[in-house]
């Protein structure tokens, strides 16, 4: 299985990871969201690979969804969100960013022993794909848990559904229905926060969650 | 001449010297005959290390004293060999070197008779050959030690130093106490031979792999053991601190490997990531802790620290590779840390003389008062500065063969079939590395602050040059850096048969490869040679210097300096340790040390001060010792009340926990 | 006879590495100028330089020491030595089997020793800076680069150059995440440690922005011609490493024809003159970064090269 097939779905599913390292890494919300955009690309591009070396055309669809929503309406829409609101420009952090991305690597690491140990029987392109896979979910779960903006955590909560995007494509014969009620429920869940990130701006002149809290009095 | 007899002719001759320097510490002479004695019984002793490591074969008495049935065992095989003559080369210098230095102290009748007995007992460890002799060895090295570490014990920092030294001492003695209990078992062998037939099953040779790490480690200062080890480190005199850091940690990392490696049997698949991942913590935190430090001989012990989780990186990758059946790569792993014991001992030992000269010169060990001894102390600083640059792991240096060794051997990680380790290996690699990297830092910081720039205080400005005892002890460990850095096969051959009887197998010949190259593999993957380097690199000086003065103007004008055009004469704006520090501490101090730095800005208008100041937080110690301490305070408050009790209740007591005893044990069989 | 052919091929090495570096230099700075629509200095004006610098007198701080003075040789020595080892034209240099990648980048290592320590030597706060400064990212872009070679080395099996290059240019290596991975990291390092712009800006003279200019402040004459020459031969020796690693072709093995030797000698300058041309692109379409972001630029670097490494077990699993 070392053939340029491999090479390529290899070379693609690692810039997914790599990908959602960057966005780690940003402190602007601005090129995070530019950085998002990327990482749908890079998914769609890695969905249309496997759609062609599996001969599944409809994964093309799942990678068309994936390029226009992901890779162009919601960045374009995140943008002028955050220009309406006036949202403060830099992305407050828990711990430093060389944390988190520290936290990232060792993230990857864990997935790729998890990943490697249990399927040792496992078609190679599968099971290096759900490797990644499982990296990029887990970096988008530690960046819902360690940005305060409530944007940010949009985009990490996005980020994480690529990444099972990624496994359900690596994973042979997803049905078409599934993945377009995967994206349904993206778009509920993306309207139910959009709805409340206008909800908190409008009563604490903040989209900072921790505002939440304040007002449950979980901190002084 | 028998065995006897030479084992015979050591103690006694420092049990003798020991003695007498009792009498003799009065006499203006006195101390330079007991060093000078000193230094020459540890010369003999490290002479006859060579030998017995050269002959190969193991030399074994039984002296009729001790325990009845065990007597005291004593053995020097192999891996003893080796470690006798790194300590007994280290300690001969360390002799020679307070010949000089050694006249400058206040309290000699505190030091020379403990100094000997320290020395003593350093070598009575490494041949020890049953568990009691070992453990009374261990024992007495710790005390004559902190006995030292007392020498000026008016000062309040020296005897909490001293009082935690005692402590974490008690506590590893202890830790060894049950690694051997472990290790006899049932049938109560203490003699090393009875030890090594008997098999421990999984979860006892775990446990006592535990507790041998907690043992060894507390005296080595793996951390989180670590924290006695700078405070008792820098409070002794210089030569002692030499010792302690370059020479007792030593005897640990002896410890650790006889017990574990020796006597523990094969290891198990846990035992490697365990002591490798200590290894690499430690490493990376203890010389972050050094960059914190802005007294010199602190900055040195903390430095140590970091040295001996190099050592134990390299030991935990030979236990892995051990354990999965590679013997070549454990045998490279195994060569690349006592290499590293060898380098660490005789660097650690340079810095510690130099640091000592400057004390003497200078009053001070504190670098915010020093600066500029380089036009003061020409030969000391030069000698400062070869350390240095062996230390930072810097070619054609010995550092940097001993790091290259290790690297070498994390590349051949990808081999090892277990996946945990496949990848804390790398991410060990990369602490090392980074260790590395900040030793570096650290030490363009102790040179820069210390010996260049300005003098700071009129003391450091009126310096003088050291005495030539100083310098020449200084000056042969200087030579052994570069020569062992130029000459690694050498070395690397001499340790075979010690790695040999640890890991059961050896790194290829070295000295039979043309060019004196080193090849820890094969010629294809790497090979390093600091000879060829050394002289390549002699040879691009030389170049240059004659091409410059051959074609460029050779013309040199003394001025001010330049700084931007705006030159401040007060010597107090360079650079300080602490300032040379900020950029450390704050991309790496802020995680790990939570620093804080406290700016007081006094507004427009207002005459006081600013004040700058900065806090950073043990997080080991808060975390680690504080609740420890918290604990015991607690338990001995609830225990108060025992001490006020009438006899018929302490009777009663002791009648329950008899009885409690009794039961236990019946229930047991 | 065969040693002695080696041995001229090691020598034309070493001499070429030292004509061609301020010729390296000059391009970029010709390069970044014609992107700003500037005329610039001339192609040759790092040479000018050099002459006029070494015709001059040497102006010694009254506090400088023996150190001050001698370690411009060290570090030049150490750099040439470093340069002189990673194959440019031609694999398998006679020398290159005393010294692997590992102890090519800790020679580096030891030239900015010595760099920091002059640094500290006058007493003067502008010299503190540039040594604390330097250290600190040093302390990052080392063990990045340690990650780098970690990878390459697990990819062709050894951490020889020469050996690195022939895996390299092998077709059926194919195409790997972790190269590309190290590729990037590789040009982030290599950039920290050239002092180029987002991390340091070898042009100005402003207080906030230098680094490796704070350290050499007081240097002058013959002193400063050196060590100029040196940062002109690291920036050679990075351009030369990145070629050497990932376009290795074109350069003569050992024992080849002499026209393949030929043949490498003209390609290796339009290697130089590719890495020129997109390092002066690069940096003319970037800003300067402030000094506490360069660590994290440098931890990025880092973290992509543990990722590299990481990303072959996977790759290298079946």
């Amino acid at each position: 299985m070392r053939g340029l097939q491999f090479d390529i779905a290899h070379l693609l599913a690692g810039m997914l990871v790599l990908v959602s390292l960057i966005q780690l890494y940003q402190d602007r919300l601005q090129s995070l969201i530019n950085v998002f955009a990327l990482h749908a690309i890079v998914l769609s591009l890695s969905v249309a690979w496997q759609a062609h070396i599996q001969g599944a055309p409809h994964l093309f669809v799942t990678a068309l969804i994936a390029l226009v929503f992901k890779g162009m309406v919601i960045p374009v829409v995140l943008h002028r969100v955050i220009r309406r609101l006036g949202i403060h420009r830099e992305i407050e952090t828990v711990g430093g960013i060389g944390l988190t991305m520290l936290a990232g690597v060792a993230m990857v690491g864990l997935s790729m022993v998890v990943m490697l140990k249990v399927t040792p029987g496992a078609d190679p392109i599968a099971r290096e794909d759900l490797a990644f896979a499982l990296s990029v979910v887990l970096i988008g779960l530690l960046m819902m848990v360690t940005r305060r903006n409530a944007v940010s955590q949009v985009v990490g909560f996005m980020s994480l559904e690529n990444g099972l995007i990624l496994a359900a494509a690596g994973a042979r014969g997803m049905p078409l229905v599934v993945e377009i009620s995967v994206a349904f429920s993206i778009l509920i869940a993306f309207i139910v926060i959009g709805i409340f990130l206008f909800r908190i701006r409008e009563r604490f002149d903040t989209v900072d969650v921790g505002a939440l809290d304040r007002f449950r009095g979980d901190r002084q | 001449m028998n065995v006897e007899f030479h084992a015979g002719f050591f103690v006694f001759a420092l049990l003798a010297l020991a003695a007498a320097s009792v009498p003799l510490a009065r006499t203006p002479r006195g101390p330079v005959i007991i060093y000078g004695a000193a230094a020459a019984i540890a010369a003999i002793a490290a002479l006859s290390g060579a030998i017995a490591a050269a002959r190969g074969i193991p030399l074994q008495v039984r002296l009729p004293l001790g325990l009845p049935g065990i007597g005291v065992r004593l053995q020097l095989d192999a891996l003893s060999s080796i470690f006798a003559l790194i300590v007994n080369l280290a300690a001969a210098l360390a002799s020679l070197y307070a010949v000089g230095y050694g006249r400058h102290e206040h309290e000699q009748g505190r030091v020379l008779p403990f100094y000997c007995l320290f020395l003593l007992g350093m070598n009575l460890v490494l041949v020890a050959d049953d568990a009691f002799t070992f453990l009374i060895a261990w024992e007495f090295m710790s005390l004559s030690s902190w006995a030292l570490v007392l020498v000026h014990h008016k000062s309040e920092v020296n005897r909490n130093a001293g009082f935690l030294y005692l402590t974490m001492a008690a506590i590893g003695t202890l830790a060894l106490l049950f690694v051997f209990g472990m290790l006899a078992g049932g049938a109560g062998g203490y003699a090393f031979d009875a030890i090594r037939a008997q098999e421990l099953n999984g979860f006892a040779a775990g446990v006592t792999l535990l507790l041998a790490l907690v043992g060894t480690g507390s005296k080595a200062g793996l951390v989180p053991l670590h924290a006695w080890l700078p405070p008792a480190h820098s409070a002794a005199p210089s030569h002692v601190s030499a010792l302690m850091s370059g020479v007792m940690t030593k005897v640990a990392v002896y410890g650790f490997i006889r017990i574990v490696f020796d006597l523990l049997g094969a290891p198990d698949w846990w035992w490697g990531t365990l002591v490798l991942v200590l290894g690499g913590i430690t490493a990376v935190l203890g010389v972050l802790y050094a960059l914190m430090q802005h007294d010199l001989k602190r900055l040195l012990a903390y430095h140590t620290v970091e040295n001996i989780g190099i050592i134990f990186i390299g030991l935990g990758l030979a236990l892995a590779f051990k354990y999965h059946g590679m013997t070549g790569a454990a045998a490279l792993a195994a060569t690349a840390a006592i290499f590293h014991v060898f380098n660490h001992c005789i660097f650690k030992s340079l810095l510690f003389f130099g640091a000592g000269a400057v004390q003497t010169a200078t009053g001070t060990r504190d670098m915010d008062h020093l600066g500029g001894l380089i036009h003061r102390m020409p030969g000391t600083s030069f000698l400062f500065l070869v350390g240095c640059v062996a230390i930072s792991a810097l070619p054609p240096l010995n550092g940097f063969v001993s790091e290259w060794l290790t690297f070498q051997v994390i590349l051949l990680s990808p081999e090892l079939p277990d996946w945990g380790l496949k990848f804390s290996i790398p991410a060990v690699g990369a602490l090392l590395a980074l260790s590395a990297a900040l030793a570096a830092a650290c030490f363009v910081k102790a040179f820069g602050v210390t010996f260049l720039g300005r003098a700071r205080t009129p003391e450091a400005a009126a310096a003088g040059e050291v005495d030539r005892y100083s310098l020449a002890a200084m000056g042969v460990l200087a030579a052994l850096c570069l020569l062992a850095g130029i000459f690694p096969g050498v070395v690397i051959d001499i340790l075979a048969p010690t790695v040999t009887s640890i890991v059961g197998g050896r790194m290829p010949v070295q000295t039979e490869i043309a060019w004196l190259t080193i090849v820890p593999i094969a010629e294809s993957r790497s090979s390093y040679n600091g000879l060829i380097l050394f002289l390549f690199i002699a040879f691009a000086a030389y170049v240059a210097v004659y091409v410059i003065h051959r074609l460029a103007s050779d013309a040199v004008r003394r001025g001010p300096a330049w700084d931007c055009g705006f030159p401040d004469p007060r010597p107090q704006t360079q650079y300080s340790a602490s300032s040379f520090a900020q950029p450390i501490r704050r991309v790496y101090g802020t995680l790990v040390f939570r620093a804080r730095e406290i700016v007081d800005m006094p507004r427009p208008g207002d005459l006081r001060a600013a004040r700058f100041s900065v806090r950073l937080r043990d997080l080991i110690w808060d975390w680690f010792y504080a609740p420890v301490v918290v604990g015991v305070t607690t338990a001995a408050d609830l225990l108060n009340p025992l001490q006020f009790q009438t006899i018929r209740r302490y009777l009663a007591l002791v009648f329950t926990a008899l009885v409690t005893v009794l039961t236990v044990v019946a229930l047991w069989q | 006879m065969a040693v002695i052919y080696d041995l001229l091929v090691q020598g034309v090495q070493m001499f070429l590495v030292l004509a061609l570096a301020p010729l390296l230099t000059g391009f970029v700075r010709v390069i970044k100028a014609r992107l700003l629509r500037r005329r610039g200095p001339p192609l040759l004006q790092p040479y000018y330089d050099l002459a006029r610098l070494l015709g001059k007198e040497v102006v010694l701080a009254e506090n400088a020491s023996w150190l001050f003075r001698v370690s411009p040789y060290m570090i030049f020595a150490a750099t040439w030595v470093a340069a002189a080892l990673v194959p440019t034209f031609a694999t398998g240099l006679i020398f290159s089997w005393s010294a692997d990648l590992i102890a090519i980048i800790a020679l580096l290592a030891s030239a900015r020793f010595f760099l920091a320590l002059v640094g500290l030597d006058i007493g003067t706060s502008f010299g503190g800076i540039g040594s604390s400064r330097e250290v600190t990212f040093a302390s990052l872009a080392e063990p990045a680069m340690i990650m780098i070679i970690f990878t390459l080395a697990l990819i062709a099996g050894s951490t020889q150059l020469s050996t690195i290059a022939h895996i390299m240019s092998m077709p059926e290596l194919g195409l790997r995440v972790s190269l590309g991975l190290a590729l990037v990291a590789l040009i982030l390092v290599a950039i920290a440690e050239n002092s180029r712009i987002p991390v340091d800006n070898p042009a100005t003279h402003l207080e906030l922005t230098m680094v490796h200019e704070a350290m050499v402040l007081e240097y002058s004459g013959r002193h400063l011609a050196l060590i100029e020459f040196a940062s002109m031969l690291k920036l050679l020796l990075y351009v030369s490493l990145i070629a050497c690693i990932f376009a290795p072709w074109g350069m003569a093995n050992p024992g080849a024809a002499s026209l393949a030797f030929l043949g490498g000698l003209v390609l290796y300058p339009l290697k130089l003159a590719v890495g020129g041309a997109l390092l002066g692109l690069f940096e003319t379409s970037i800003a300067k970064m402030r000094v506490f972001r360069v660590p994290e630029l440098l931890g990025a670097a880092l973290m992509l090269g543990l990722l590299g490494t990481l990303f072959l077990f996977v790759s290298g699993s079946f």
